[in-house]
């Protein structure tokens, strides 16, 4: 490439050399090689740089600053400074972008055009601390009415006919999304996987296969079965809370997976059930799945397989279609049901896709409610909803729209160190979150990352409770579905209407 | 009928034979299954399923030494998730047989359907004749893990699709109903053969020329003597199981199919920050 | 103030919900015998703290013994017009016993009545749904279509009288005094931010179901989508409308026993479920799974009365306790009786003609269902742990 279309850098490395003791620690810690030690002083190679922010974190002296570069290119409001990168990328590679996280453009986002009710002296708000309000989901399917019967000769004599459907509980309506050990680290998939078991939430094990050592965890786990089946033995099928399908993912509806040979060392091979250095490819589609009936077969599979003791799910990406989708797969038998917005997130996915495809969750969680109630199988199933979830807030109003659970995928990451600099697929987080490389991995510790979890949910939970006693509700079943609830303060009143929110202040 | 070649090893199993259709009418897969379940809680560990008529997931994650006999026709996903047992089907086998196996085997006197041995990762898969399309797709392998999947007769297109390890042939013969057999005159394999392929190979008996016929990433080699003398068990076992003169093989070369690369697409992408 | 159209909300006000304080009494004779309605008139009028002159209502069980096989459909209608068109319809789908005006006070002591009207009716018989449904049909059909209709009441030797003022003057102009019934609901009422309408007040009836509420349903959003995947559409901007549908959908569509149907609407919390035994805990969180959605939240109290099968009266507070119950028990123990407030008891008591006795009086627990049926007497009595006094198995436990 010459010289004349190099991209300008977005990141500039400053180092403030009164403050620097030149002990080189930051050249350590930094895994993208932006930094090196000269034999004189630190210097910096901008065009490497990725702002992850460790060498800020790590320098003793505070020396150094990651700041925007900005010299750059004359403004343009359409062709952005984006648009022009995306270019000089593609004309001098002639690859597809990639990219890692959710969507990163800057499209409104509903959830904050959304407001939330509160209760004033019609009825009474409830004191979260002082008054038990509950926050407890049962997970997978419901019969659709519960059968009792009477005894002709003595009343008191009843009984319960109904069949009892697998499914379990767990105590806040979080699941953390599927991450699979390969797109993050042992260290991560622990400290997530001990969280959810301290918390009694539910963790996704990603498609890559369930690790020996996280089996203790399995009731706290679903176990993903992904066109790759890859780690997908009877001991995957077994030792997990509920399986689930996964057909989409709302960072890239529509492909499937790659994880590159590099990346498959000795435990991702053992967890993945492929040889070390081989690439981990998800086909596109289940080639077991071509149609709607195809799903019902491997669902009922998975149940036969399983001998009909675990809830068997499927997830899909919001798509422009989802809801006539997600009845099609209620009625092929999913237990529970799983959509994916437009913005979640992923470890490796075609830039084109994940900022382009899709729809947005709160839009599908409402079209998706809507159609399984007019089709009378809404309360039969779980709903789970996620991309993004950012904070409790979205939570509530998830949940308000329609959800059962949200899961929760980048906020867990952030928790744990993250910093969003969206090369979670080049395998060098700096972080030890998003690689395999041990001395990397080695930089998350498993307990401050599980108590940070833990602290994390914890907050949300309890900002759920004041959000249930603020509306005096005192369990979160009854905020389910509840858009009376909801207030739109948008600029599109037909995103209300779809919502089925009403305006704020009608 | 496979059951009297391999009698002799049976003698000391426990045997029952279970009914697919009492009276007149098929069970529901729900029902057979329990009650192959049912036979095994029992004990039993030689389970012959007689009148078969396309119920579903027959054997599902079924594990251990344990023999199933299927008279009829067993319907989708045969086997699914398996993980030891032998399955001998006297008759053809519908859809995704072998679907996500880990280990055991699936002997087949007759056709197989489409998707055979989707993401298998172990255990043998053996059809008589011929197969459908997207045959051995995706099956992989690991340490000692190392799934075969052999076709007496043809397969269709994108035979061996994202292949990730183990070994597929196919040979090429047509069964007559009078029980003899001769070369088949169709093609041995449809289109995009091997497509995506990036671990294991696919070794077809035949003189056409596959070169127009292979996928991206897939390339075609002669066959090494050493790859030749590696298939030679299973395909004298291949032979003894379907009464097939092992003479016939050796009068047709083989040719075998495999990757390029291991990242057939590792230049395709781009990580650059923009 | 009045507003001409009675029965429906008028419309700017429809994206609102009205938030009502009231009081509410009612009780059940278990003999059969049917009184006058001056009982409950006095129960209902000593609480006059909790109205302020918007809406009052009156629901009797045993009115109608000459049609007690007809379904007696009360009716208001705005002008002749919108009648003579729902009149026609049910020509058209069934058989009219009976129809006339229901006999008001002359001249009028409230302002502006509508068109007050009873029609004794029959569907015809349909193979594929039965005449409940059918009904049940009807009054959606009727409360969201045909303009200026609504159907107050719509079960079977029973009727609602409900309108707009104060609880006596409502007693007053629908002549309750002269009615005798075996069971008896009143309610008045004091909405915060709507006018009252006549279709709004309460009680709210379907088929045998209804219901008189005072409170706050929280959980409104959830419980009427939840209804609406069922069939049932929630027209008439009041949470009350909801318990009556739930009522019927439990009770009647999925034949739960009542005090089964009350533990799904007013659930035992978790930490109350992990104390009992197995058997109890399944089967109350299959009830909470199941029908999480039909669960009451928010502070309310209700009296149900229902007929749909043997004559029932219930009571039900929320699980926190938020709006007040009390109950009694006549000395001969063949009434019993619920009230918002002990008042009511009172007020018979000092009534110098009957000077009414009570054995006791009491107050049930939070969310415990309070159950007195005709010809048993009282079967619960709101004090009972959720299982206690019945024999429970669960199937595959």
């Amino acid at each position: 490439m010459s010289i004349s279309h190099t991209i300008p850098t977005y990141f500039r490395v400053n180092i403030d050399r009164d403050y620097c003791k030149k002990c080189k620690r930051c050249v350590t810690h930094c895994s993208y090689g932006a930094l090196s030690f000269n034999g004189e002083r630190i210097v910096a190679d901008d065009s490497l740089c990725v702002a992850c922010q460790r060498c800020v974190a790590m320098c003793p002296g505070k020396a150094i600053r990651v700041v925007q570069n900005e010299s750059y290119l004359p403004p343009h409001g359409n062709y952005t400074r984006r648009i022009r990168n995306i270019i000089w990328a593609q004309s001098g590679n002639g690859g597809v972008l990639l990219s890692a996280t959710g969507n990163d453009r800057p499209i409104r986002v509903i959830f904050d055009d959304l407001l939330l009710d509160a209760c004033q002296v019609t009825n009474p708000a409830i004191d979260p601390l002082r008054e038990t309000i509950e926050t407890k989901i049962f997970f997978g399917r419901k019969p659709q009415k519960l059968e009792f019967t009477i005894d002709e000769k003595d009343p008191t004599e009843i009984s319960l006919k109904t069949k009892l459907m697998p499914h379990f509980e767990i105590d806040m309506p979080i699941m953390v999304g599927h991450m699979s050990l390969g797109s993050i680290s042992y260290n991560a998939c622990m400290a997530i996987y001990q969280a959810s078991k301290e918390l009694n939430i539910l963790a996704g094990s990603g498609e890559g296969g369930l690790h020996p050592d996280f089996y203790e965890y399995g009731d706290n786990i679903i176990t993903e079965v992904a066109s790759g089946r890859f780690g997908v033995d009877i001991n995957y099928l077994n030792k997990t809370a509920g399986i689930e399908i996964k057909l989409g993912q709302g960072a890239k509806p529509g492909h499937g997976g790659h994880l590159p040979g590099e990346k498959v060392n000795n435990m991702i091979s053992q967890t993945r059930m492929i040889p070390k250095g081989s690439d981990a490819l998800s086909p596109y589609p289940h080639h077991d799945i071509y149609s709607i009936e195809d799903l019902a077969q491997l669902i009922a599979a998975l149940k036969e397989a399983t001998r009909y003791r675990v809830p068997i799910g499927v997830k899909i990406a919001a798509v422009h279609n989802s809801a006539p989708i997600a009845v099609g797969i209620v009625r092929g038998g999913a237990d529970f049901l799983t959509i994916d917005g437009f913005r979640g997130g992923t470890g490796a996915a075609p830039r084109i896709i994940r900022d382009h495809a899709g729809i947005p969750i709160e839009l599908a969680i409402a079209s998706v409610d809507q159609r399984l109630r007019q089709e009378g199988l809404r309360d039969q199933v779980t709903l789970v909803a996620g991309g993004s979830i950012r904070y409790s807030a979205d939570l509530i109003k998830a949940i308000a729209l329609g959800a059962d659970v949200g899961m929760v995928g980048m906020p867990v990451l952030i928790a744990l160190g993250c910093r969003v600099c969206q090369q979670c697929f080049r395998g060098l987080c700096s972080w030890g979150i998003a690689t395999q490389q041990e001395y990397l991995v080695k930089r998350l510790d498993i307990d401050v990352a599980r108590n940070r979890i833990i602290n994390l949910f914890h907050s949300w939970n309890e900002e759920l409770k004041e959000v249930l006693g603020a509306m005096g509700i005192d369990s979160v079943e009854s905020l389910r579905s509840n858009r009376d609830r909801l207030r739109y303060i948008g600029p599109n009143p037909k995103i209300a209407e779809i919502l089925g929110v009403k305006h704020a202040g009608e | 009928m496979i059951e009297n070649l391999v009698l002799s090893e049976l003698e000391k199993r426990k045997a029952i034979e279970i009914d697919a259709a009492p009276d007149g009418i098929p069970l529901i897969y729900q029902d057979l299954n329990e009650s192959i379940h049912e036979a095994i809680r029992e004990g039993y560990d030689r389970i012959v399923l007689n009148n078969v008529c396309g119920q579903r997931f027959i054997a599902a994650s079924l594990q251990g030494d344990l023999e199933l006999i299927i008279n009829g026709l067993p319907g989708n996903d045969l086997g699914i998730f398996m993980d030891g047992p032998k399955i001998i089907v006297n008759g053809n086998c519908e859809d995704h047989a072998g679907n996500t196996m880990n280990d055991g085997a699936i002997m087949v006197d007759g056709d197989g359907g489409d998707v055979i041995g989707l993401s298998a990762r172990g255990g043998k898969i053996y059809v008589k004749a011929d197969v459908g399309y997207r045959v051995g797709i995706h099956i992989k392998e690991y340490e000692n893990k190392y799934p075969v999947l052999i076709f007496g007769g043809i397969a269709r297109d994108f035979l061996g699709e994202y292949m990730a390890g183990g070994l597929i042939i196919a040979l090429g013969l047509k069964f007559l109903p009078d029980g003899s057999i001769i070369e088949n005159e169709q093609s041995i394999c449809g289109g995009e053969l091997g497509t995506g392929i990036h671990r294991g190979k696919i070794i077809l008996r035949t003189e056409e020329d596959l070169e127009p016929k292979l996928g991206v990433g897939a390339k075609l080699f002669e066959i090494a003597p050493n790859t030749r003398k590696e298939i030679e068990p299973f395909l004298r076992e291949f032979c003894e199981i379907f009464n097939i003169p092992y003479e016939m093989i050796g009068k047709k070369p083989f040719k075998v199919i495999k990757p390029i690369s291991k990242r057939p697409f590792g230049g395709n992408y781009c990580g650059q920050i923009v | 103030m009045y507003w001409k159209n009675y029965t429906i909300l008028p419309e700017q006000f429809r994206n609102e919900r009205v938030f009502d304080g009231c009081g509410i009494s009612g009780y059940i004779n278990i003999d059969g015998k049917r009184d006058y309605g001056t009982k409950v008139i006095d129960m209902l009028c000593i609480l006059h703290d909790r109205e302020n002159g918007l809406g009052a209502g009156f629901a009797g069980y045993g009115i109608y013994p000459d049609y007690k096989d007809y379904y007696a459909l009360h009716f208001l209608f705005d002008n002749d017009p919108s009648k003579e068109k729902v009149l026609k319809h049910l020509e058209e789908t069934g058989y009219i016993i009976q129809s006339e005006a229901i006999p008001t006070k002359t001249p009028s002591n409230v302002d502006h009545p509508p068109i007050t009207w009873r029609v004794f009716y029959e569907p015809k018989e349909a193979k594929s749904i039965s005449t409940d449904d059918q009904i049940v049909n009807l009054v959606m059909q009727v409360n969201e279509r045909f303009d200026g209709a609504f159907i107050m009441s719509s079960g079977k030797n029973m009727g609602v009288f409900k309108g707009n003022g104060w609880s006596h003057e409502i007693a007053n102009y629908y002549k309750i005094a002269d009615y005798k019934a075996y069971m008896w609901l009143a309610h008045s009422r004091f909405p915060t931010n709507t006018p009252g309408w006549w279709g709004g007040a309460h009680p709210f009836n379907l088929l045998g179901t209804s219901v008189v509420h005072n409170g706050e349903i929280t959980s409104y959003g959830t419980n009427m989508r939840y209804l609406e995947s069922f069939g049932y559409k929630c027209t008439l901007f009041t949470d009350t409308e909801v318990i009556a549908y739930l009522f019927d959908l439990l009770v009647r569509k999925h034949k739960m026993p009542i005090p089964i149907a009350s533990l799904a609407l007013a659930p035992p919390l978790f930490d109350e479920i992990y104390r009992m035994e197995k058997k109890h805990q399944i089967a109350l969180k299959n009830i909470r799974a199941t029908y999480r959605s039909a669960m009451l939240n928010g502070p309310f109290s209700v009296v149900v009365g229902y007929n749909d099968t043997i004559p029932t009266m219930i009571g039900l507070s929320d699980r926190k306790k938020l709006r007040p119950l009390v109950a009694a028990i006549s000395e001969d123990e063949n009434t019993i009786y619920l009230s918002s407030e002990e008042a009511s008891f009172k007020r018979l008591m000092i009534d110098d003609i009957s000077s009414y006795k009570f054995r006791e009086i009491w107050h049930p627990k939070s969310g415990t269902a309070i159950i007195a049926r005709l010809g048993d007497g009282l079967l619960r009595n709101g004090l009972e742990k959720p299982f206690e006094k019945l024999k429970l198995s669960v199937i595959g436990a």
